[in-house]
């Protein structure tokens, strides 16, 4: 198990003062000035070396991603940090608790990186409903100006960078980095066409980079601890410790920071009390948020939470929102009502995902039910691949994606439930 | 034209919610005044009881000289904007997967059997009940949003219980209902128990 000592957060659950006197005491804001002055390339170049990668869900190589940015403007226009706090992936809580408990770690990020990428401000865009939560970013905002760690001088540095807190209003699509840029601009949250990427194009027309909350939060400390320290952690690749939130059919489900490479079944069982009924009772997990497709028990008793690891099962990391589903879990419904969260959060804007989630849905609310025939089964496979990878952004992806992963998986159990329908002699379904 | 958005009669700000406007479009920077544009939808919202009305989209047009249809495509394609009259405290319930799971209808079934019903205000216009997707307190779930305030770790006592307070007039706190702290386990964290003060461990 990690050890105290080597936790980023040390205020996850909020025992602490979350201020910034309690910040401080913590360790925050200790010598930010001193890392500024060892320079922009020395802080991408240990962000580099950290081997962070982004924890909002695609992975993302973090330091490089800053690298993208221009080093000077030579048309003038200035460049922008913007902070993805639109956390909205069913499964995952992890931003919150990191914005309500310890927001001076994202601020003080905040301007590092925003220091690093030469930067002017930044644009913290946390989704609408998180209201306490966006009420206490902004109080510890006005405390860091308070205290001169932002402003013209922030810290001491000569550097004038301001951060500033935007709410969302409710629309998981602008967790989507440019739906979130349109958003902020004050526009329907509707992604753009890549290229140009926002790091020549992004918000107001400016070099923009988006990073996920955690991604941000984590970077004062891997550059007070050191790159090595970091990438001591994990495996190569899948370096760092990470936030996991366990949701579910657990005895105590919690957000707990881990290292990276911790077993799924360690992770369950150390953290969050185990599998209700004990990890024979599983039956399926979904360990990434609910974009990414499940994994059957069978995967999860050896599987590793890391992006390679559960790449090479056919699922993914995302968010490291691990929804824990035992036996009593009608699967089929589990999934569809995902199906029906996608077709919720469809923006519209693409008809493949605009048409496609809806009949997605339809049909698997009669998969539930066994209501079909087994050659839909296909039919329905089949459309999922016309969605994913013909939208403009992610969303369709991420509709088609739990689909196939029930039909991978639970194939069996699809197509009992239509012989049952259908009133035909079933023999016991394997698992 | 604008029969999606109800009518409420004269809108404007209050003398308070102009000064916070001015603090607002001090965050953007110029020309990019329409940026202001949600968050002076959540201040007409606030400001109106709960909903914004065509006169508040109308005013907010005119504060940040934008054609009209930018504010009402903005206040249309976000679920957090009510564009007509709803109940004083909106219960949002998350039915998402995670909180499916951990018993989401349960807790539709507490609201049901208090008389609310899914996508309507009650007719003494104390509640409105919406079933929403995702809230982003998985690890607390089952939970439902009432007005701004999260209540977590729900069962179809704990609903029960807190629409009844409400309807005494009584706002019980907000967080898990069932003693735990923020997102630990239940029965207390098992790792940084230094950060854990004496008074509050439990065990």
């Amino acid at each position: 198990m990690l050890k105290d000592q080597d936790r980023i957060f040390t205020n996850l659950y909020g025992f602490q003062p979350w201020d910034i006197d309690g910040a401080i005491s913590r360790g925050d804001w200790d010598g930010t000035k001193e890392i500024m002055a060892k320079g922009q390339d020395w802080i991408i170049g240990e962000m580099k070396e950290s081997g962070l990668r982004g924890r909002g869900g695609a992975g993302f190589p973090t330091g490089l991603k800053w690298s993208f940015m221009p080093k000077e403007s030579k048309d003038g226009r200035p460049s922008y940090l913007v902070i993805n706090a639109d956390e909205s992936e069913p499964g995952t809580c992890k931003d919150r608790e990191i914005m309500r408990h310890d927001p001076h770690k994202l601020i003080e990020g905040a301007l590092l990186a925003g220091y690093a990428m030469r930067a002017r401000a930044a644009y913290i865009y946390i989704r609408g409903e998180y209201v306490l939560e966006a009420e206490r970013l902004e109080q510890a905002v006005a405390q860091a100006y308070e205290k001169g760690f932002l402003g013209s001088n922030a810290c001491g540095s000569g550097y004038a960078y301001d951060v500033y807190v935007h709410r969302g209003a409710g629309a998981y699509i602008c967790g989507e980095e440019t739906a979130l840029i349109e958003s902020l601009e004050g526009k329907k949250g509707q992604p753009r066409l890549k290229p140009p990427f926002p790091a020549n194009v992004g918000v107001f027309g400016c070099p923009t980079t988006v990073n996920n909350v955690e991604s941000i939060a984590v970077a004062p400390t891997i550059l007070r601890r050191g790159a090595s320290w970091f990438s001591g952690f994990g495996r190569p690749n899948n370096t760092g410790t990470k936030i996991f939130c366990i949701s579910g059919h657990v005895n105590t489900p919690c957000n707990v920071e881990e290292e990276m490479s911790i077993p799924m079944r360690e992770l369950i069982e150390k953290h969050a009390g185990g599998v209700r009924g004990g990890w024979d009772n599983l039956l399926a997990v979904i360990p990434g948020g609910s974009s990414v497709p499940l994994l059957p028990k069978s995967i999860c008793d050896t599987v590793l939470m890391d992006f390679d690891s559960l790449k090479e099962v056919q699922s993914g990391l995302g968010t490291a929102a691990v929804i824990v589903m035992d036996k009593s879990t009608d699967i089929v419904k589990a999934i569809a009502r995902l199906s029906y969260f996608y077709k919720h959060e469809s923006c519209g804007q693409c008809t493949p995902c605009r048409e496609g989630t809806g009949w997605m849905w339809r049909v698997m609310e009669r998969l539930v039910l066994g209501k079909a025939e087994k050659e839909e089964i296909d039919m329905l496979l089949d459309v999922s691949k016309q969605v994913e990878g013909h939208t403009i952004c992610a969303l369709g992806d991420a509709a088609a994606w739990p689909i196939q992963g029930l039909m991978r998986h639970f194939r069996d159990e699809v197509e009992r439930r239509i012989d049952v329908y259908h009133g035909r002699q079933v023999t016991e379904a394997a698992e | 034209m604008l029969n999606v958005i109800e009518s409420g009669g004269a809108f404007n700000f209050s003398d308070e919610n102009q000064e916070k406007i001015k603090t607002i479009l001090a965050k953007y920077p110029d020309g990019r005044q329409r940026s202001a544009v949600m968050p002076l939808l959540y201040l007409a919202q606030a400001q109106n009881g709960g909903w914004v009305s065509s006169e508040a989209v109308e005013k907010i047009a005119e504060i940040l000289s934008l054609p009209r249809i930018q504010v009402i495509e903005v206040a249309t394609f976000y679920t957090m904007f009510n564009l007509k009259p709803i109940g004083r405290y909106h219960v949002q319930l998350c039915g998402t997967t995670p909180c499916w799971l951990r018993g989401s209808d349960e807790v539709m079934r507490a609201c049901k059997d208090m008389g609310l019903e899914k996508g309507k205000s009650t007719d003494d216009m104390l509640f409105h009940l919406t079933e929403v997707e995702c809230l982003g307190a998985c690890c607390n779930a089952p939970m439902v949003q009432i007005n701004d305030d999260f209540y977590e770790d729900l069962d179809y006592d704990r609903m029960t219980a807190i629409l009844k307070a409400l309807k005494r007039g009584e706002v019980p706190p907000p967080g898990p209902q069932n003693g735990r702290q923020a997102s630990a386990p239940e029965g207390g964290p098992l790792v940084l128990r230094d950060m854990v003060p004496a008074a509050a461990d439990k065990e």
